[in-house]
């Protein structure tokens, strides 16, 4: 599947800002370009200008080490300028490893530590439930972080406060840190552990633009349950010599040949 | 003053809508005035204590003050984590009630004695240290805590500890209480510390040594300037708390000491729990026993400490 100029331009952002602080997770990010454009393309409701606004809809990368990803869409929808990226973990930059909220306009929670990003987002949907509110909630998670015990105590909660406002997407890219998913802890069968957790849940191809903007549209799945959204994708989408290549989890030390490598990757 | 501290989380609740309050697993009839009241605002979670806190710190973030409530080696141990990143890294008003500090669940063992739950939690920014040393205290503390921006650990006793706090030496958090004056020596003193300092004041009247009490209810942010005046008018301090004394109250009289005023140092001694995990179950009281925190220890350390 070839890319379109916007998919291409998002990733570009990516090397811009790796370019910058000449590091990143590469492979983490580049799985979810397509998830976060269609998310703040056509789903989710916000302001750049005023980004606490109360009826914003709630994103919550809870995947904090993705957040090349975030912060290319954020630059792009106008929450900062586009030339803010280079600043990517410099000293003085808003723009750091993991995002943090109260630095970066658009930010909800500031994650990194894996496992924290569907706990708050239970809380944050049982509190805009309490103030009346249509906003939603949308954490994405990657797929190793669900290793965390932490997000199975918050989706049985979820569930039990049926949390029509909360939806959980996974980036299900099959490799972590050390290696594949089904080596270093096998999720599956990762649909039925959601659904059997209280979840309706369906799966989707994480880099197919139409079918993710079909399946977010359907939303909530049910209106007296949580909604959850397996999406299957590649890790360093896009980048031959990344993908499906642990080694490119993340990178430091990057030379101007590497960077040259991934821009060249885009044309 | 579980049962005060509760009490407070409903008094709270009907005077302002932001409270809610998160248990995990508690005692069937916990809280069942406001459960009736304000079932929206009540939440009895499960035995999920990283989830709780990240919840809490979800409502804190859409404008509620999150009271909540677990035995406190649960609320510290278990969810470190979530404590440092989800309260304070983010700096929220939720608020920690923390049952059973110190001895105080001796016959159920160490995986239940929170002896470093004070260290832990003072190490981390943003996080304020609350001990309280009887109900009326804790009440008022209670009642001052809506207010605070920054998340708050308060650490309960046993309960039904004699009453020594006076309503009108006040509750202000960071500011500590003279409980009693005394001009040779001064126990420095948190929690129900304060009660076993007061008594021993008496047993040391009896000896002819004016011993005064400073009762320090929060731990962090600390009352450097009232401390270390009250230490500057004595020959003798003795800091005593139901805490191993590596990272607690003792450490940060000492530390202050050390940064501002180094020459006091030499007449401050610790007593508290020793460096390591119970090996005895029984009451709250054999414990303090064993670990050597009784009235004969606090006589015979002020009384070396003052060259008797």
């Amino acid at each position: 599947m070839a890319f379109d100029d916007r998919s291409k331009l998002l990733r570009r952002y990516v090397i811009d800002a790796m370019r910058g602080g000449g590091r990143g997770h590469l492979g983490s990010s580049m799985s979810m370009i397509e998830i976060l454009r269609v998310l703040y393309d056509s789903v989710l409701k916000f302001d750049p200008v005023n980004p606490q606004a109360f009826d914003r809809d709630r994103f919550i990368l809870s995947k904090g080490h993705g957040c090349l990803a975030l912060y290319a869409i954020l630059a792009d929808r106008g929450f900062f300028e586009v030339n803010e990226l280079e600043s990517f973990c410099r000293p003085t930059s808003r723009l750091g490893g993991h995002p943090e909220r109260g630095k970066v306009p658009g930010v909800e929670a500031s994650t990194g530590a894996l496992g924290h990003g569907v706990p708050i987002g239970v809380g944050m949907a049982i509190g805009l439930r309490l103030r009346k509110s249509r906003s939603r909630v949308f954490v994405l998670t990657g797929d190793g972080e669900i290793n965390e015990g932490s997000n199975w105590e918050a989706l049985m909660a979820a569930a039990k406060h049926k949390l029509s406002n909360l939806t959980v997407m996974v980036d299900y890219n099959k490799l972590q840190s050390y290696g594949r998913t089904s080596d270093v802890l096998d999720l599956e069968p990762l649909v039925d552990k959601f659904e059997s957790f209280g979840f309706v849940t369906c799966e989707v191809d994480g880099h197919d633009v139409a079918a993710l903007e079909d399946v977010l549209s359907r939303l909530p799945f049910d209106k007296n349950a949580p909604s959850a959204i397996i999406c299957h994708t590649v890790k360093g989408k896009g980048f031959p010599f990344a993908e499906g290549n642990p080694e490119w989890h993340h990178k430091s030390g990057m030379t101007e040949a590497d960077i040259q490598q991934m821009y060249d990757c885009l044309t | 003053m579980r049962k005060t501290a509760l009490d407070c989380v409903y008094k709270l609740s009907q005077i302002d809508e932001r409270v809610v309050f998160v248990g995990s697993d508690l005692g069937p009839g916990v809280l069942d005035k406001m459960k009736t009241e304000f079932p929206d605002r009540f939440f009895m979670e499960g035995v999920s204590e990283q989830y709780i806190i990240g919840m809490a710190a979800g409502l804190a973030m859409e404008g509620f003050i999150p009271y909540v409530n677990t035995i406190a080696t649960f609320l510290t141990r278990r969810c470190y984590e979530q404590v440092a990143v989800d309260l304070c890294i983010h700096d929220l008003p939720v608020r920690l009630i923390a049952n059973g500090g110190g001895g105080v669940y001796a016959p159920l063992g160490p995986t239940h004695l929170a002896i470093e739950d004070i260290a832990i939690m003072r190490a981390l920014p943003n996080m304020a240290v609350v001990v309280p040393c009887d109900a009326d205290e804790m009440n008022r503390l209670m009642m001052s805590t809506l207010e605070w921006p920054h998340p708050i650990y308060i650490r309960l006793a046993k309960g039904g500890d004699r009453v020594v706090s006076a309503e009108q030496n006040g509750f202000e958090l960071g500011k500590s209480i003279k409980m009693k004056d005394g001009v040779d020596g001064l126990f420095v003193t948190t929690g129900v510390m304060t009660q076993l300092a007061l008594e021993t004041a008496d047993v040391l009247k009896a000896k002819g040594v004016d011993v005064g009490v400073l009762h320090v209810h929060t731990i962090k942010p600390f009352d450097t300037g009232g401390v270390i005046s009250a230490i500057e008018s004595v020959k003798a301090v003795v800091t005593v708390e139901e805490h191993i004394v590596n990272g607690g109250l003792g450490s940060v009289v000492l530390e202050s000491c050390s940064e501002l005023r180094p020459e006091l140092l030499p007449k401050i001694s610790r007593i508290g729990i020793p460096d390591k995990f119970a090996t005895e179950y029984g009451s709250q009281s054999s414990l303090l026993k064993h670990w050597g925190i009784t009235s004969d220890t606090l006589v015979a350390v002020m009384m070396k400490k003052l060259g008797g």
